[in-house]
Parts: C-alpha cells; sequence; structure tokens
C-alpha cells in the first residue's frame, strides 16, 4: 500500500465535506423545503454574517466562561485528588471501579440540580461541566500514573529516588498521554454539559439560550449558525489538545507515527 | 585476607504467590571480593536473577544475612552504591540519550556542570560520542544496551549489577559487546555482577562463575577462572577455556539431575 | 476478590460525606425558619430537620431510597410517576440506539478499511463528529425527523442515543478488522482467495473479540445519550424528562430520584453487557484485546 500524502489527507474529507454542502444547498432549493426546517448553507452562512456580535456573546458565556471554567476546575481536582490516591494503594483499588462506574453514568442529567443550586449565569454550567470531566479525567490520571514499567521503576528505586522524584522524573512523564487521552474526551464532555445546563435555566446569553428561543422562533437558520460555531469550537479544542499532546508525547509510539 | 564486598551467608528467599510459596533461593553463600567479575548462570527459574535483585535490595531474603559493605542491601541502595542494568535497556523515551544518562545524576544531585562532565566522558566510554542529543528509539538495540550501560556508569557506584544485559541482542553484536565490557571493567576496576544463560559469555567474561539450578534456585558450584586478565576474543578457542566451559556444563547437568 | 472491602469503604466514606453535606447545605433553611418563628434551634434538631425537609437543596440519600422505592414498587407500572414505566422508555431509547450504533458502526468500519479511498474521507469525520456537542443538534434532529414524518420523539431520541454509540464500535472494528497481520493474510493469498473471502474467512472472525470489547463503552455511550436527547429534546417521557420536570416544578426529590434511577439502570446495562462479553469471550475461546 502506498502511503497517504499530506495532500490527500486533506483533499478527501474536505471534498466530502463540500459536496454535502453542495447536494444540501441543491436539494433544499429544488425541492423548495421550507427554511424553517432546513435552510440552505447560504441561509446560515448569512445568518452567520449578520448576527456576529451576538455569536460572538454567546460563544464567550457558553465555551469561555461555562465550559473552559468547568473544565480546569474539574481537571484539576481530579489531578489533586488522583496524587493524594496514589499514594493509598487500599483507597486506589477502592476508587478506581466507583470512578469508572460514575465516569460511565449520564452526569449530565445533575444539570438542573446544579442550576437549583448555582443559579442562571455561567456558574451552574461551570459546576455541571466540572463533575463531568471530573471521573473520566481521574480515571485516566490514575490509570495513567500506575501504568509504569515496573524495570523503570525498579531503576529508580537502584538509585534511591524519593517519592516526589520517582513522580517527577519517571510517573509524571509516563502519565502524560493517559492525561492527554482523558483530556480529549473532557473537552467534547465539557461542551455537551455546558449547552445542556442553559437548556435549564440562563441569563439571556449563550448558545444553548439561544438555541432554545431561535428554535421557539423557527428561526432555523440562527439555530444552525449556532451549531456551526459549537462545531468548529469542539473540533478546535479537540484539535488544540491532539496539538499539544503530539509535542509533549512525541516520544510515544503512537505520536510517532 | 580483605573483607569481601558482598558477603551472602545462608541466604534464603520464599516467595508467598497465589499457588503457594515458591522457594526461590535456598541457603546461598557466596562472597565476592573488590573487583571481581562475577557471572551468575544457570537454567531459567533457578534465582539468579533474584539473587541479584537481593543484592541490590530490590527484593529482601526471608533468611540468613546479606550485606554490602557490613550494610544491608537496602543501606547500600539508598546510599547509592550499584549501577543496575537490566535485560532490555529500560530508557526512558521521553529523554534523549543524555538526558537519560543524566537521570541518576538528577536524582543524586549532582552540580550541573560535573553532570555534562560525566555524560561527556562514559558516552566516550562505551562508544556513544556524538549520540547524546538522540533519542532512545532512533537508535539500534545494541546502542540503546550501551547507553544503558553508560547510565549505570554515570554515577560512579562501586558496584555494577547486571542482568542478562545482552540476551535479547544478536550474536555479532553481543560479541563486541562483551569485549567491550572487558575493557571497560579494566579500566574503571568495577566489582560486577552478572547473570547470563550463555556458558561461553560466563567464561569469557568471569573470574568467578557462579553456576546455579532451579526449584529450589540454589548454588551448585563456585568456579574460580584461570583465565588471565587480558582476554583477546580468541582466547575462546583455547584448551584452557574450554576446559572451564566443560566444567560449567558439567555444574548445570548435575543441578538439572539431582 | 480483593476490591470488595476497598470498593466498600469507598461507598461508605462516600455515603458520610454526603449526609455531612446534607445537614451543610439544608441548614440555612432550617436556621431561617427557626429565625422566623423566634426560636432557637438545637443539634439534633437541626440534623432531623435537614434530613426531612419537603425541598432540600441536597437531600439525604435515605430520602433519595425512600422516594425511589415510592416511585418504583408502590407505584403501579402504567403510572406516569413510576420510575419503572419512565425508566423503561429511556431503555427503549438505548437499545434502539445501541442497535443503531452497532451497525452503523460496523458499516462504516467495514467501508473504511476496505476502500482506501473510504479511509480518507470517512475517518476524520468520524473523529470531528464526536467533537461536535450533539445537544446543539438535538432540536434540529427533532424537526427533521417530523419533518420526514416519524410522528413520535422516539426515533430522534434513538438517533442522538446512536450518534454517540457508534463511535466506540466504529473505532473498535477498524482496529479488529485490521488486526490479521501481514502473515495471515499472505497465506490466504497463497490460497488464491479473493477481497470476499478474506473479508468473512479472516478480517470479520479476527474482528469479533474486538466487538465485544467495544459494547461494554458503547451501551454506556447510548445510555447517556437517550438521557441527553430527553434533557435536550423537551421530552415529555424517560428519565431525563422527569428531571426536566422536577427542575421546572421545583421538585428536587423528583430529579435526585430519576438521577439515581439512571444510575442503577446504568450499572444493569453495563453489568449485563459485560457479561455478554465475558461469555462470548470464552465461547471464542478466552482471548481478550
Amino acid at each position: 500500500m502506498r502511503p497517504d500524502t499530506t495532500f490527500e489527507k486533506i483533499a478527501w474529507p474536505l471534498g466530502f465535506g463540500l459536496l454535502v454542502l453542495v447536494l444540501w444547498e441543491v436539494v433544499v432549493r429544488v425541492f423548495g423545503v421550507s427554511p424553517a426546517i432546513l435552510p440552505p448553507p447560504t441561509a446560515i452562512g448569512a445568518a452567520m454574517a449578520g448576527s456576529l456580535p451576538i455569536l460572538w456573546e454567546d460563544w464567550v458565556q457558553t465555551v469561555v466562561k461555562g465550559a473552559l471554567n468547568g473544565l480546569w476546575m474539574g481537571t484539576l481536582a481530579a489531578l489533586i485528588l488522583a496524587l493524594i490516591i496514589d499514594r493509598f494503594d487500599f483507597l486506589k483499588r477502592g476508587l478506581m471501579p466507583v470512578a469508572n462506574f460514575f465516569a460511565a453514568l449520564p452526569i449530565v442529567g445533575l444539570a438542573p440540580i446544579m442550576v437549583m443550586w448555582f443559579g442562571f449565569d455561567w456558574h451552574s454550567k461551570a459546576a455541571v461541566v466540572a463533575i463531568m470531566v471530573f471521573f473520566p479525567m481521574l480515571v485516566n490520571i490514575l490509570g495513567g500514573l500506575a501504568a509504569v514499567d515496573p524495570m523503570h521503576r525498579d531503576l529508580m528505586r537502584t538509585y534511591g529516588a524519593t517519592h516526589i522524584q520517582t513522580l517527577h522524573k519517571l510517573r509524571g512523564p509516563a502519565a502524560l498521554p493517559f492525561l492527554f487521552n482523558g483530556l480529549k474526551i473532557a473537552t467534547s464532555l465539557a461542551l455537551i454539559g455546558a449547552i445542556v445546563a442553559e437548556y435549564f435555566g440562563s441569563p439571556i446569553r449563550g448558545m444553548g439560550f439561544r438555541i432554545t428561543t431561535e428554535m421557539g422562533r423557527l428561526a432555523t437558520d440562527m439555530v444552525w449558525a449556532e451549531i456551526v460555531v459549537s462545531a468548529v469550537t469542539g473540533t478546535a479544542l479537540y484539535g488544540l489538545v491532539a496539538g499539544i499532546e503530539k509535542r509533549v508525547t512525541f516520544w510515544h509510539p503512537s505520536q510517532r507515527g | 585476607m580483605k573483607k569481601p564486598v558482598i558477603d551472602a551467608q545462608n541466604v534464603d528467599l520464599t516467595f508467598q504467590t497465589n499457588d503457594g510459596p515458591v522457594h526461590a533461593l535456598k541457603d546461598v553463600n557466596l562472597q565476592i571480593n573488590k573487583g571481581d567479575f562475577v557471572s551468575f548462570i544457570g537454567p531459567s527459574g533457578c534465582g539468579k536473577t533474584t539473587f541479584l535483585r537481593c543484592i541490590a535490595g530490590l527484593e529482601t531474603p526471608t533468611g540468613g544475612s546479606l550485606t554490602v559493605n557490613g550494610l544491608t542491601p537496602e543501606e547500600a541502595r539508598k546510599s547509592r552504591s550499584y549501577g543496575y542494568v537490566f535485560q532490555a535497556a529500560g530508557l526512558y523515551p521521553w529523554r534523549t540519550i543524555a538526558g537519560n544518562i543524566k537521570l541518576p545524576l538528577e536524582i543524586m544531585d549532582f552540580p550541573k556542570a560535573e553532570m555534562d562532565k560525566r555524560v561527556e566522558k562514559v558516552l566516550d566510554l562505551v562508544d556513544l560520542k556524538g549520540f547524546g542529543k538522540k533519542y532512545p528509539w532512533q537508535l539500534s538495540g545494541g546502542m540503546q544496551q550501551r547507553a544503558s550501560i553508560a547510565r549505570a556508569l554515570a554515577f560512579d557506584a562501586e558496584i555494577l549489577l547486571m542482568d542478562e544485559p545482552f540476551g535479547a541482542l544478536d550474536e555479532i553484536v553481543r560479541d563486541k559487546l562483551n569485549e567491550e565490557l572487558l575493557k571497560l571493567w579494566a579500566a574503571t576496576n568495577k566489582t560486577i555482577g552478572f547473570v547470563t544463560h550463555s556458558i561461553p559469555e560466563a567464561v569469557y567474561l568471569s573470574t568467578k562463575i557462579v553456576v546455579m539450578s532451579p526449584r529450589p534456585g540454589r548454588i551448585t558450584d563456585v568456579i574460580e577462572s584461570p583465565l588471565p586478565k587480558e582476554r583477546p576474543l580468541d582466547i575462546r578457542d583455547t584448551p584452557e577455556f574450554i576446559e572451564i566451559a566443560h566444567r560449567v556444563r558439567d555444574g548445570l547437568r548435575a543441578g538439572h539431575e539431582a | 476478590m480483593s476490591k470488595i472491602i476497598p470498593v466498600l469503604t469507598v461507598l461508605v466514606a462516600l455515603i458520610v460525606i454526603w449526609y455531612a453535606a446534607a445537614v451543610k447545605m439544608n441548614s440555612t433553611w432550617t436556621y431561617d425558619q427557626a429565625e422566623r418563628a423566634g426560636s432557637e434551634v438545637t443539634i439534633s434538631e437541626l440534623i432531623t430537620d435537614t434530613m426531612s425537609q419537603k425541598r432540600p437543596l441536597l437531600p439525604a440519600p435515605h430520602q433519595i431510597m425512600a422516594e425511589l422505592w415510592d416511585t418504583t414498587v408502590e407505584k403501579k407500572i402504567t403510572s406516569k410517576r413510576s420510575m419503572v414505566y419512565q425508566g423503561s422508555i429511556t431503555l427503549k431509547t438505548t437499545l434502539l440506539g445501541f442497535g443503531f450504533g452497532i451497525v452503523i458502526g460496523i458499516a462504516l468500519a467495514t467501508v473504511i478499511v476496505l476502500s482506501r479511498i473510504g479511509r480518507l474521507t470517512l475517518m476524520p469525520w468520524a473523529i470531528i463528529s464526536q467533537t461536535i456537542p450533539i445537544v446543539a443538534l438535538a432540536p434540529i434532529i427533532v424537526v427533521l425527523s417530523n419533518a420526514v414524518g416519524t410522528g413520535t420523539l422516539m426515533v430522534p431520541k434513538a438517533i442522538i442515543a446512536a450518534y454517540l454509540s457508534f463511535y466506540p464500535v466504529l473505532v473498535s472494528m477498524v482496529k479488529g478488522l485490521q488486526s490479521p497481520d501481514q502473515m495471515q493474510l499472505d497465506l490466504l493469498k497463497t490460497y488464491g482467495a479473493s477481497q470476499s473471502e478474506v473479508f468473512w474467512k479472516l478480517r470479520l472472525p479476527s474482528s469479533m473479540p474486538y466487538f465485544f470489547a467495544s459494547l461494554k463503552v458503547s451501551v454506556a455511550a447510548a445510555f447517556v445519550g437517550a438521557v441527553v436527547a430527553e434533557l435536550s429534546t423537551s421530552a415529555i417521557a424517560g428519565l431525563g424528562a422527569r428531571m426536566l420536570i422536577g427542575s421546572q416544578f421545583g421538585e428536587p426529590m423528583i430529579m435526585w430520584a430519576a438521577l439515581f434511577a439512571a444510575a442503577i439502570l446504568a450499572a444493569i446495562l453495563i453489568f449485563l453487557v459485560g457479561g455478554f462479553e465475558k461469555l462470548a469471550r470464552n465461547l471464542m475461546g478466552g482471548r481478550a484485546v
């Protein structure tokens, strides 16, 4: 098999995306689909261009204040707890299965409760996001700290290294691929949590708020505009994490390619 | 007579496993003097690696006494007496070769300038000059293993413990590294404990060959090598060499039948 | 099982922390009431009151359990207030979405493995699909499926569940279908096997352990998807809908009970699929991935 060129790696998916857009436009126009049901891509583009200030305001509210705040809080909390738990084998054995199970639950269901606790503004959104990302991050960090080559660990012992030295020089770096794995999951969850929580009450801005109100007014083009923004944001965040991962864990077999 | 560096008296080690206790070492008595090159040879499961790990304080014997310079292995480890080389190179993939060699130096708080000097010196010793900036996965298996030896030499530990360091390499590379190891030993005069299951390797390298046998792991023979310290590769065709190799093979067979 | 005691310890610790938090969080209301009535609150009064409020900020676990008992065992299954009824709606959505997800995941994986252009075109979009917050799309999916005339909310909800659950299957199946090594492929080539024979006799069988290993993650994703769908499509039935109703009417007990019911249902689903995975693995000779 010949290797994929960079051109092919970009051209094929891009071409496919463009083809879908063109077909969409043609179908909507030829069959005269009501714009309230499915607006054509050009109308969505026009709606976006015409309401940049609103989209920006919503984006700041939902992504920056809600999702990103929750993301760093949840990640930091998971990191701190993981470093503490790591010192107690008994706790680790007990907490791993519990955290694993919690990570599989629809924690997003806490959204209405968080709105009740922390009010309509971004604090409740950040709280939902923080709890949602906490468990996958905890599981991944603990898993990463445990995933140390026994030979590497013995080596540190022959040097008489301290716990902190081993953590800093061996287990920390070895856990990084796992940390990034968790972060990739967490970024997707963060956006979902921040938007869902707005469905349960929000100030008069935010992507989730805009989607529900514009949907109520049958202004579907504006709903699509928010969808485009959220999709681009989701992909960009993922890309950012993947990009940092590539630079930081360049040594890992999965990144050497 | 001088006091031995490593002194094992009736060392016993039993592992508790899910399938009941396993008697890994039984009644092991051995004295290793400063500057000795001691090989441990025997079939899988004879406890040779376990014994090496006991010396390094990575396992704790369940009976008998084991001292290193009069200290317990644990204390000796904490005072950084060992350079340990494992079967695989075990280099950290996120560090360059130089970074890997610096690792023990960082842990032992060497000053910065001293670190760089030592890295240069040991890279030169193992013939890897100019490879310091490479990452481990960019080097061949033989070069990686040389780097791991350099790492073990970097902090000038008194005792070098090597657990089948060349086991995963092909014969040609292994011959070359054996020759280099002898040169290194002559240059540094370190005490070396070396685990292998190759008879020619053990005979070629050692001043003392410890033959072990399994179930329970124990010493069946200790052979003092009469070979001179200077050993070109073709010494392996001399009658003396072949005679020692015979004795080792007999020891292994006897242990097997017993 | 060396895990049981540590796990139980952690669970007990969580419950203790929960009770402490319940007392702390609900005490504000108790003190307010007492101040209005001009009376003092003793510690024992505080504890009993914080655990028996009708609309607590954080209900104590036993209150939630009582509510759960009330809405599962005591209510008729046909009642709208029965968690069993609501749970069965969510379960139906989950299983439908899980089924769609498996079919879509396997189909896409097959295309991706068999065709170079399919892989180049589809793989990036499959990854991108998971970075897009599906909840933003939820209202549109409802409108579109109404427009093509599906009638009920079940289809759009199942689509959302499938959207989250196809990905783990896809990733595992791509890995599984590519797992035969060059030697095995060459061997079939020496027999003169056709592309389709290679697929049916080598690739598909070797992918099975990977497939079964992906099911647990996939069913959990489908379940999360079903709840998310209920939350974001203003559904009137299902556990997610109970959370909505509890939120609209300011009834925290309903929300918490629905949340716990969701956790229990998720545990049952994961347990059953996990058991199925083990069974399938044993039947295939106990090879784990």
